[in-house]
């Protein structure tokens, strides 16, 4: 049996902060070398332009570097088949091809074609909250399954299958379970994909599987298929339900900046930005392979090394803002990295920002008295897991 | 201030049609930057080259002077 590796640096946090010494690395040295938690040695860069640097320049940092953890048992030809279709493993001109075939489904415009639908699916909700509560949990009753049922029905997946893969990608991106069950979760995964990709082969819908058989079935294998359908439905919902249930209590927290997102249309794009360089709710993204020797602040790296962006202290960096631990949903946060940088910038940012306008004002302006059911200093943060969020968020009105 | 959008180098993120939507679009086959004015002015100017700044891919330039600064 493997054991859990122990909480690497980087994924702790102090509630909505980044832990002290993850700031003391960001004003002293400015990257530090530790342990991953993956069985290797990585730099940690932790300054925003550094960060950014890092991101931008997928020539001398890749994305489809060798790494494999010590106890990795799997052959070459396992890896590259489990490695297909996903785009986060590949560096340009592998990585364009597959971003190509989605990027016009996640176009500005096509989002606003979802606005109703989103709407409809928020207000939904909304709906079943009221009957049945007060008191509620925010997470299961709204956070969660909103995300998750408008990238069910984007990606063609049934919204009835939602208890089983939401436990399936939430237990396995939690680096505190055992490596032997991420191992299965990831296999039996792989496995539902690999069913329905079968489906939209034999018969293939309006959905974007469907779209991606159609237009792309001559192009794909059907292991970048299943790639491809596994990335999009993690991605889909294990991002934004974390920022709805996360950026609702730090509203809740600063009662006057609540207001007015409640209050004011206008206000809530620039909030959204500001609650997802905040939080940032990605620690790190994909770690990145060295190609040549770099030197990031002063620090001189070999050839072939791992170097991970630590996003939140990038975020709360005071080179891209003044008074960056402060909360001010005003300001709008231009160039905050909270989605990441370069060519693996999220494919569904236009869609996360989509569902958030949507879904935060509504909930606002449907609670006038939303308030924390339980002891902010009882709430479960969901530490120790690749995307940080609450466990629960128990709400009144 | 004249912008280029190198198309090649687009990833579709959006950020430029959020930024400056009078400026940039995307194109429905490919969801790639569609510029829609080369030599914007004023506050388009002034999102445009916020929009040059922000953009993940690197994507776009600008050359020249802003107006009006």
């Amino acid at each position: 049996m493997t054991q859990a590796p122990p909480v690497p640096l980087h994924m702790r946090r102090d509630r909505f902060d980044p832990v002290e010494e993850m700031t003391r690395i960001r004003e002293d040295e400015g990257v530090r070398e530790l342990e991953t938690g993956y069985g290797a040695r990585a730099y940690m860069v932790t300054r925003y332009a550094d960060v950014r640097e890092v991101l931008a320049d997928g020539g001398r940092f890749s994305n489809a570097g060798a790494f494999r953890p010590p106890d990795d048992t799997r052959t070459e030809a396992e890896r590259d088949r489990d490695r297909a279709g996903n785009l986060l493993a590949y560096d340009p001109p592998e990585h364009s091809r597959l971003r190509r075939m989605l990027t016009p489904e996640f176009t500005v415009r096509r989002m606003r074609r979802l606005e109703p639908r989103i709407v409809e699916i928020v207000d939904d909700h909304l709906d079943a909250l009221a009957r049945s509560g007060p008191p509620a949990d925010l997470v299961s009753g709204f956070a969660l399954p909103i995300p998750s049922l408008v990238i069910c029905e984007l990606l063609g997946v049934p919204y009835a299958d939602r208890e089983e893969f939401q436990d399936r990608t939430g237990q396995l991106l939690d680096l505190s379970l055992e490596l032997d069950l991420r191992r299965r979760l990831a296999r039996e995964n792989r496995e539902y994909m690999s069913a329905l990709v079968a489906q939209a082969q034999a018969d293939p819908g309006e959905d974007m599987l469907g779209m991606l058989v159609r237009e792309h079935g001559h192009d794909l294998t059907t292991d970048e298929l299943i790639g491809i359908g596994e990335l999009l439905l993690i991605a889909g919902h294990e991002t934004t339900s974390n920022m709805l249930g996360l950026g609702t209590l730090a509203l809740l927290r600063h009662p006057e900046q609540l207001a007015l997102v409640r209050a004011d249309p206008a206000a809530t794009a620039p909030a959204i930005e500001e609650l997802l360089r905040w939080i940032s709710i990605v620690h790190t993204g994909v770690v990145r392979t060295t190609t040549t020797e770099v030197e990031i602040a002063g620090t001189r790296i070999g050839a072939g090394e791992l170097v991970f962006c630590a996003l939140p202290t990038a975020n709360r960096d005071p080179a891209l803002l003044a008074d960056p631990e402060r909360l001010d949903v005003r300001r709008g946060a231009p160039g905050h990295l909270a989605f990441g940088h370069g060519v693996h910038h999220c494919l569904g940012a236009p869609l996360a920002r989509m569902e958030m306008r949507i879904a935060f004002p509504a909930l606002l302006r449907r609670f006038p008295q939303l308030a924390l059911a339980v002891p902010y200093e009882e709430l479960s943060f969901r530490a120790y897991h690749f995307v940080y969020g609450l466990r629960a968020l128990p709400v009144t009105w | 201030m004249t912008i280029i959008a190198d198309r090649s180098a687009c990833i579709g993120s959006g950020m430029c049609v959020l930024t400056a939507p009078a400026v940039f679009d995307q194109d429905d086959a490919e969801g790639l930057v569609v510029l829609l004015v080369a030599e914007p002015e004023g506050d388009d100017a002034r999102a445009a080259a916020e929009a040059v700044q922000l953009c993940p891919a690197q994507a776009l330039s600008s050359s020249g002077e802003q107006s009006g600064e």
